[in-house]
């Protein structure tokens, strides 16, 4: 349980701030793809300025996590493929519903329940992608 | 206290947001939200049907612990730190959403007339979000990751492949808001 209650607080940490931020907002993320507030690249670019930093000091420091190895971040797999195309229709859904997948789960913390209807259709896409798999272009 | 209350601005929340993938990582995990959907998939059986859904799920219960703090977060935010306050979004927002036939812009969090239960209880109101996502869950497993895994993570590990991911994001989220939209609404 103590293992558990680490990640959870993480959880309500995460979810606080992209509440507080309005990053969970459908608005925010319209207004983002119409270029016309700085908010949402804001938020996104000192979160990577910030990120870069921390896993600088990280690799200098030799730092190590609370599983005794060393901190890095697992390598992606190399691809175009399927980080363009996979990557647009992840787009295109996002500017519909407005919602990640981070903000999907929140929303619903909100109070906001017709959100669970996203993520069923968000488990539905997932789970066609497992069938299809091997037969799209990676 | 009254300004937690206060919508946070960008240079608060995204240097908290690096601290949260920061921590994950810190505890040997990394930061990804939409893989949750994978493990879900998994624990409902999906197995059955693909491999890519035959892995052990149990192994991913700490995500799946991530998310139910999310939602608490999202309840706690909510309910008791934030003043009943609009979005501050720009004029010119505003404007395009009127425009487009959206009424009280920015005074919730989201468009009542995409999530209030009488409109998505309409043809159209259901299929958006059906629609939206199902684009969601198909593209992020497709591209291997959401905005977490992807133009948080990703690229602050200055990772390429993410790069093209989160270019991809933004192909799929113009096409939609500037050439989709105006059909839909």
């Amino acid at each position: 349980m103590k293992n558990f209650l680490k990640f959870f607080l993480v959880g309500i940490f995460f979810g606080i701030v992209l509440v507080k931020s309005e990053a969970v907002s459908w608005y925010r993320i319209f207004e983002m793809f119409k270029f016309q507030s700085f908010h949402m690249y804001g938020i996104i670019g000192s979160a990577v300025f910030t990120g870069v930093i921390l896993l600088l000091i990280a690799k200098k420091k030799h730092l190590k996590t609370t599983q005794g190895t060393y901190l890095r971040v697992p390598p992606k797999d190399n691809g175009l493929i399927r980080y363009i195309v996979g990557g647009s229709i992840f787009g295109l859904g996002w500017a519909l519903s407005g919602a990640c997948p981070g903000p999907m789960y929140i929303l619903v913390g909100t109070g906001v329940f017709s959100m669970l209807i996203v993520i069923a259709a968000a488990l539905a896409g997932t789970f066609v992608y497992g069938i299809l798999k091997r037969k799209l272009p990676h | 206290m009254e300004l937690i209350k206060e919508p946070w601005p960008w240079y608060v929340s995204g240097p908290c947001i690096a601290i949260t993938m920061f921590l994950l990582l810190y505890f040997g995990r990394t930061f990804g939200m939409s893989s949750n959907l994978r493990t879900m998939c998994a624990m409902g059986g999906a197995g059955k049907y693909s491999e890519f859904f035959k892995f052990d799920w149990k192994s991913q219960k700490w995500n799946l612990t991530v998310v139910i703090g999310a939602i608490v977060g999202g309840f706690i935010a909510h309910f008791f730190l934030s003043n009943p306050t609009d979005i501050s979004l720009s004029t010119e927002t505003i404007k395009d959403l009127h425009e487009l036939g959206f009424k009280n812009v920015g005074n919730s969090l989201l468009p009542p007339e995409l999530f209030a239960w009488k409109n998505v209880l309409t043809l159209k109101g259901i299929a958006i979000l059906l629609v939206g996502g199902f684009l969601v869950g198909f593209g992020t497993r497709y591209a291997g990751g959401c905005t977490s895994g992807h133009a948080i993570t990703g690229l602050s590990s200055l990772q390429l492949p993410s790069l093209i991911a989160v270019i991809g994001f933004f192909i799929g989220g113009l096409i939609m808001i500037h050439l989709i939209f105006p059909i839909l609404f």
